[in-house]
This record gives structure tokens, sequence and C-alpha cells, in this order.
């Protein structure tokens, strides 16, 4: 009785929690996403969640890439297609680790960060403070960093896809001895616009999933210093997993014959 | 002056989970007048406070204000409501990330959409009504004292002239005299506006100093309301033992059942 009785606390502890993560998914959009909205607002959480993440995302992509033709090389040299390197690079980087690899890096650079900030904001009373000044904290908080997201990280993922490109290009001409005029061809006439573009899907509800992680987890902290950081755990934990669920699903829609 | 009730609570219910922490609240505050609620931690002071201001929905019960029911206000009615509010945080509550004459600005910007300069300039002159300099109006929360927070805090609760003020602890944490500072400036501040206040402490001193009527919170119920000279008289033992600050009486005994 006592399994039973544990396994239904369980059950009804997750089903209270998606039914409130699915209640702030519904004020986030009918009430962030609407007017009145915060266009400098917008524009601070731009630059943090994505021009701040730049230099994080980049250095993944780059080594990632590099890691990659490195690998391919060394996996393909045991059947003879040491050429197809600069092909796999491009399709790996822009259809799953491009997306995937930057939505983690900054799940955990701004996903934490928004949860901390919000969850500061709320065990200090000062979202209790926006509302008494007639401020909704969903316009003024929760839409901005949304909106940011979901703006920014198919920016930085097409960036991302760049740079780490070029790892595999610096790393496959420098020393696995491809010709660069034929890597770069290759590379071009492999690659699709699809390919990219799927790619930027995927960016777009990462982003969505980050920022809206953070700003459930924080809204909702409390108990003090230990409620911000369990928030901010919880918020880069839930959005990583989320994001690779999101990237079979996405993957299994975008490319299902 | 005006008698007749304008803030109105009635039979006001909260439950959190299983905890009843407002019980059956009936309150009045005439126009005006400067209702102090009194009580120990935990007693829902704080909650009632929020329940009025729709930061915490009531369970059940009616609260007006001017006769007008706004415990199911959305939308434009609710931010129009609240407009009408100036509030005054335990902690100030004040926003980290902006410059301290931009908290006082916050509702007149955000919350009206008055132009910068203009409230600026509004926020500079409130600031100096609570006797802090335009030097200190650009500095950041954190690189205030306590004392310089709560007096910000102040500034930014009158800052739209609102005709309704709630004073949630407002010298807990000062020393003595900054404290007796902060209740001079608070009823400077409400005569001046003509505000109708609620605030609630466990500072008798600043009850004394800042109460027309006084009422005191035990379980979530009022359990004594009555002119703030009639507190030393009240007959009441919850009262009586709250206001001495004595150990043994009902609620320590309630306690130790518990």
């Amino acid at each position: 009785m006592n399994f039973l009785a544990n396994l239904g606390r369980v059950v009804l502890a997750l089903l209270t929690e998606i039914g409130s993560i699915v209640l702030f998914i519904k004020d986030a959009l009918v009430q962030g996403l609407t007017p009145t909205i915060y266009v400098r607002q917008i524009f601070d959480q731009i630059l943090k969640v994505g021009y701040n993440s730049l230099p994080v995302v980049g250095l993944t992509a780059f080594f990632t890439g590099g890691a990659l033709a490195l690998q391919i090389y060394l996996g393909g040299s045991r059947f003879n297609a040491e050429s197809l390197v600069s092909t796999i690079v491009a399709l790996g980087i822009t259809r799953e680790l491009g997306p995937v690899l930057a939505g983690l890096m900054v799940a955990g650079r701004v996903g934490a960060s928004i949860a901390a900030e919000l969850g500061t904001m709320r065990v200090t009373e000062q979202i209790d403070a926006l509302t008494t000044l007639a401020t909704n904290p969903f316009k003024y908080l929760v839409g901005p960093r949304i909106l940011a997201g979901v703006i920014t990280l198919p920016i930085l993922v097409g960036i991302a896809d760049i740079i780490g490109i070029m790892g595999g290009y610096i790393v496959g001409t420098r020393s696995l001895g491809f010709n660069s005029y034929a890597y770069i061809k290759s590379t071009s006439d492999f690659l699709q616009v699809g390919d990219v573009v799927s790619g930027l899907i995927k960016a777009a509800v990462f982003g969505f999933i980050i920022t809206l992680m953070g700003c459930y987890h924080g809204f909702n902290s409390k108990g003090g210093a230990q409620g911000v950081g369990r928030a901010t755990t919880n918020a880069v934990v839930s959005a990583a997993i989320l994001i690779l669920a999101a990237n079979f699903v996405l993957t299994s829609l975008l490319f299902s014959e | 002056m005006d008698e007749t009730a304008y803030i109105t609570l009635k039979d006001v219910r909260k439950a959190f989970g299983p905890k009843k922490v407002l019980n059956g609240i009936n309150l009045t505050v005439p126009k005006g007048r400067s209702l102090v609620v009194i009580g120990g931690s935990g007693t829902g002071k704080s909650v009632m406070i929020k329940t009025i201001l729709g930061i915490v929905r009531p369970d059940s019960g009616s609260i007006a204000i001017g006769g007008e029911e706004v415990t199911r206000l959305k939308g434009k009615d609710r931010d129009a409501f609240l407009q009408r509010f100036g509030m005054l945080f335990q902690g100030a509550a004040l926003f980290d990330s902006l410059p301290v004459w931009e908290n006082v600005a916050f509702g007149l910007i955000q919350g009206r959409n008055m132009p910068r300069k203009q409230a600026r300039d509004i926020a500079m002159e409130k600031l100096r009504q609570v006797g802090l300099g335009p030097e200190v109006g650009v500095l950041y929360p954190a690189e205030l004292s306590g004392g310089m927070q709560k007096r910000v805090g102040l500034a930014r609760a009158i800052a739209a002239d609102p005709e309704i003020i709630f004073f949630d602890e407002p010298t807990t944490g000062l020393d003595p005299i900054m404290a007796d500072v902060i209740n001079n400036l608070i009823v400077d501040s409400v005569k001046r506006l003509g505000a109708t206040t609620i605030s609630i402490t466990h500072d008798m001193a600043s009850a004394r100093k800042i109460a027309d009527r006084i009422a005191m919170i035990h379980k979530g119920e009022i359990i004594w309301q009555g002119p703030a000279r009639a507190v030393d008289t009240s007959g009441n033992p919850y009262v009586d033992q709250f206001i001495h600050g004595r150990a043994e009486g009902p609620i320590q005994m309630e306690i130790l059942k518990a």
C-alpha cells in the first residue's frame, strides 16, 4: 500500500507541475506577448540572451566542427569514405549539432540567469512591487525574455553553423590534407537550404523552451536563497531535457518521408 | 472627517493548502484615515494586504474600495484600480537593475506612460520630500543603506500621489532613530496627500505614531479594533499581551498547546 501511495503522490505531483506549466504558457502567450509591448525590455533581453551568448556558442561550434571532421575522417577511413568529411560535417552541424549544442549552452548560460534573476525578484517581492505599480509582470518580465529567446536563438545557430563548418574546414585542410577548394565545393554542392532552415526552426523552438523554463522556475521560486538555487537548477535541467526531447520530435517531423 | 467606510473587507478567507491564513477578515477604513494592523508573525497581515491589491486572490468574501467590488477586476480595469495605490514593501523591494530615480519614477513611466524627463523631475522632487538629494537618484539600490532604501521605497509609494497607501512593516530592521524618521515621513506624506492608509507592523512605537485606528489580527481574524488612543485600555488580553510584549498570556499559551 505504501508503494501505491508513494506512486500516487509522485503522479499527482507530476500532473500538478504539468498543469501549472501549461497555465504559465497560456499566461505567457496571452498576457506576455500581447500589447502593451515593452520595446526597451525586448532589446535589453536580445542583448543579454543573444549577443552575450555569442562567445560561448561560437567556441562550442568551432571545436565541435573540428572534432566532427576528425571523427568522420578516422571512422570513414575504415570503409574508404574519407571524402565525405565536408558533407557530413555540414549536415551534422546544420541539422543537429548546431541547434542542439547551442541550445544546451544557452540553457546553461541564459536559462540559469533568467531563473536566478526572476527568482530573486520573487523572493524579494520585486514582482509584487511591479504589480502594485500597475505593470503586468508577464508583459514586463516574461514576454520580452521569451521573444528574445525565439528571435535570437536562430541567429545564434546561424552563426554557430558557419563557425562549426569553418572548424571542420580548418581541421580538414590543415591537418587532414583536404584541398581547400574541393572542401568548400563539396560542402556547398551537398548542403541544401532545407538543412539550414530545419536547424533554425529547431533553434526557435529551443529558444522558447529555454526562456520559458527560466521564467517559469524563477517566477515560481520560493523559500529564499535555497529556493532561488533550486529554481536555477530546475530551469537548466528541465530546459536541457525538453530540448533533447523536442529535438527528437522535430527531427521526426521535419525529416519524415 | 467623513467616517463612512472607504475600504471594506467582509468575511475574507484565504487558505494555502490545508493552512487557513485568513479566517473571515472583517475590516473597514474610512476615507483619509490611517489604520494600523498589529499582530505577530504569520498571523496573516501581509496576505490580507495582498488580497486587497489582488496579488493574492481570496477564496471567498468581499473587498470593496469606495463601494466598488474589486476582487474580480481584470485587465485594464485592474490596471486603473492599481494606479490608485502606493505600497511600501517590508524590504523596500526596489528593482536592482534600475537606478534610484527610475525606481521612484517606474509607476509613472511604465504604468502611466509619462515622458521620462517629466517622470525624472517628479522622482527627484519625491526623493527630496523623503530627505534624499539628487546625488542619490543616480545610485543603484545596492549602494544604499537599509534606511535609505526604505526612504526610496516611500518615495516610490507616493510618487504618483496615490489615494490609498499600504505600508508593510515600514520600520522593521531599522534602528530606533531611523524608524522614527520613517514614521515622521509617513505621517507627513499621508497628511500632504490626504491618503487613506493601511499599515501593518509589530512595532508599537510606529503604530502609536502613525495610526488613527488600530486593529489586531490573530490567526487570520481581526480580534479587536478601535481608536489608536484606546489600544492601552482595550481590555482585550491578546492586545494587552501584544502591546506590552509579554511572553506570558493567551498567545504564548496557544503556541505551547499547538
